[in-house]
């Protein structure tokens, strides 16, 4: 039964895909607006697509993002100069600054996360500023970490660490003072010392959503970073996007966009994973 | 005066009340004593305080006033002299039913090797019949198969008192069943010292030496002692047949019916003249009529 549901979701999945990839090549086909097969249109001269001349909108058609993604993916690494880096190289600058920021953020935000759970005096203390930090766009740190920081990569980094700490922050915390009592009971007719009774007790309690916060930052970190690289600029997935637009190279912009997606997708899929180890029922 | 395993003396808590600067008095000024090896049960109406006296003996809560004595130290907080069994089982549902109990040897006993903790808690799972189910977490285990490995956690630790209050209420009638019998064969093999608090008259009879009853709130008392006099081992399905049975029964349910109430206003209205609450409560013996002649509420107010 689940099977066959699995089965049929795959199915319209991928009708889905070829729908939508048969739209876009319809609407990107030259033929489509103007039969006129063998000649450059005014247009296409002036934005010099001479490669793009299949083109008639300048969106490239999905079968030359393809083909430019193979290209881009069969060599991903390259290096040449700072404009012309290969997809792999701009990528992982993006995933060390998303995974750095966020690592920064977890050691601060999961133990003073446990304090605040634990402490209803620091829990009240803590929140009026928690609650005003926390919608701060990341961003609008940006020009304060610049002068300060002094280094566009760190700068980009810090930005990342301000936006993870605070879903982490809160969850750690809220998890922390929600772990039910009977549990805390239990630890103290055990006479086990406070520092066992957080790790043995309230940690594993509190361990499914601590994981629900760090889910929630490494999303919001890597929607943060493609934003963050266009505004430092020199590496990393965000200025790769942002210099591909500056060369009206539409094909990699679109092809930049798709990558994004996937390695967020990857970036969530791997923390999902980690909360199975943790999730307990109850 | 010979002193007893453990010493309740002179027991009060009062609790400050929402929509009032008094303090509403719980219970007041119980004084009862148990001696080792015994089976006690508490039996009172829902709300007299048999879970606040409970917490107390625990360490889980402080007391107003008095004080209880354990093997001639004082009980200031809790630890593992005191195992506890909650009615909510209160298992770690992260852990399986081995590493539940395992959590439990390895605090009583840091300095043990892993494979004497285990052997020590597998030995107290097979007591309870959990042999097949060790390594299940506590959701994929029944409501009873649950209790009984909270049963094992609290024996396995050999605590000098075990506590538990209401530990089968939540359970249907047939579980219950089998797991008091369980109980008692782990008692019977063990012979802890146990406080238990129940509603169930006849899982009273069934288990306790001395089944204590409690008058309504507020100005609770625990009013008497009420002896079991009925010869162990005893079992569930021939309990009844036993002379003693039917006095005994009829008494308890006799009190929690009319006494509970009649006596809770007799404490009120001596509360209210400002009387010293301290009290023993009265020993009876409802199988010895001598003891106690008639059988039923006696308006007495033991001092
Ligand atoms: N922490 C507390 N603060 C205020 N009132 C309490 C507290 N704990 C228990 N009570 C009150 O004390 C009374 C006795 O409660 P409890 O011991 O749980 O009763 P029982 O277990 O006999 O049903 C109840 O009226 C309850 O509302
Ligand atoms: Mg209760």
């Amino acid at each position: 039964m689940l099977s066959n549901l699995n089965f049929r979701a795959t199915v319209l999945s991928l009708v889905m895909l070829v729908v939508f990839l048969g739209v876009w090549q319809l609407a990107t086909a030259p033929e489509v607006i103007a039969p006129q097969q063998g000649e450059l249109s005014e247009y296409e001269q002036l934005m010099g697509g001479g490669a793009d001349r299949s083109s008639s909108s300048g969106i490239p058609a999905p079968t030359q993002v393809f083909s430019h993604a193979f290209g881009e993916l069969s060599n991903p690494f390259y290096d040449a100069g700072p404009n012309d880096k290969g997809i792999g190289i701009q990528l992982a600058y993006s995933i060390y600054r998303v995974l750095l920021g966020f690592a920064l953020a977890a050691l601060i935000a999961i133990p003073l996360g446990f304090v605040i759970g634990m402490s209803p005096l620091l829990n009240k203390a803590f929140d009026p500023y928690i609650q005003i930090l926390k919608p701060i766009s990341p961003l609008a740190w940006m020009p304060l970490a610049l002068f300060v920081i002094r280094d566009s990569n760190m700068s980009a980094i810090f930005v990342i660490f301000i936006c993870s700490i605070w879903p982490m922050l809160v969850n750690t915390a809220y998890g922390v003072a929600s772990v039910r009592n009977d549990w805390l009971n239990v630890a103290k007719t055990h006479q086990l010392s406070n520092l066992r009774t957080a790790f043995t007790v309230i940690l594993p309690a509190a361990a499914p959503t601590i994981l629900t916060g760090m889910r929630i930052s490494i999303g919001i970190a890597w929607l943060v970073i493609v934003a963050a690289e266009m505004l430092v600029g020199g590496t990393g997935i965000g200025y790769y996007i942002w210099n591909e637009w500056n060369n009206l190279d539409l094909a990699s912009v679109i092809f930049a966009i798709i990558m994004i997606g996937i390695v967020g997708f990857l970036l969530d899929a791997s923390l999902a994973q980690a909360t199975k180890f943790v999730r307990y029922a109850d | 005066m010979s002193k007893g395993f453990l010493e309740i003396e002179n027991l009060s808590q009062r609790f400050p009340q929402p929509d009032s600067s008094d303090l509403m008095t719980v219970f007041e000024g119980v004084d009862v004593t148990i001696n080792k090896g015994e089976f006690v049960c508490l039996i009172g109406h829902s709300g007299c305080g048999k879970s606040t006296i409970l917490n107390v003996l625990a360490g889980l809560a402080t007391p107003t006033d008095g004080n209880v004595i354990m093997d001639n130290k004082e009980i200031t907080g809790p630890s593992l002299d005191q195992g506890v069994i909650f009615q909510n089982h209160s298992l770690l549902p992260w852990l399986s039913a081995r590493d539940n109990v395992m959590f439990a040897v390895r605090a009583r006993w840091p300095n043990w090797s892993k494979a004497k903790r285990l052997e020590h808690a597998e030995r107290y799972l097979h007591m309870v019949g959990l042999d097949h189910a060790m390594d299940r977490k506590p959701a994929q285990l029944s409501g009873g198969m649950r209790q009984r490995v909270g049963i094992a956690r609290a024996f396995a630790i050999e605590p000098k008192l075990l506590l538990m209050d209401e530990p089968f209420g939540a359970l249907d009638a047939l579980t219950r069943g089998v797991i008091q019998e369980e109980l008692l064969k782990i008692w019977s093999e063990t012979h802890q010292t146990v406080f238990m608090i129940t509603h169930d008259v006849d899982e009273a009879i069934l288990l306790a030496d001395r089944v204590l009853l409690m008058t309504n709130g507020p100005h609770a008392q625990v009013a008497e002692s009420v002896k079991i006099d009925i010869p162990r081992p005893r079992e569930r399905a021939t309990l009844h047949q036993n002379d003693a049975y039917y006095p005994i029964r009829n008494h308890l349910v006799d009190f929690l019916v009319n006494g509970a109430k009649e006596m809770s206003a007799k404490a009120q209205a001596a509360a209210a003249r400002g009387d010293n609450p301290r009290h023993s409560p009265r020993i009876v013996n409802p199988a010895k009529p001598e003891a106690s002649p008639e059988p039923g509420p006696r308006m007495v107010r033991a001092v």
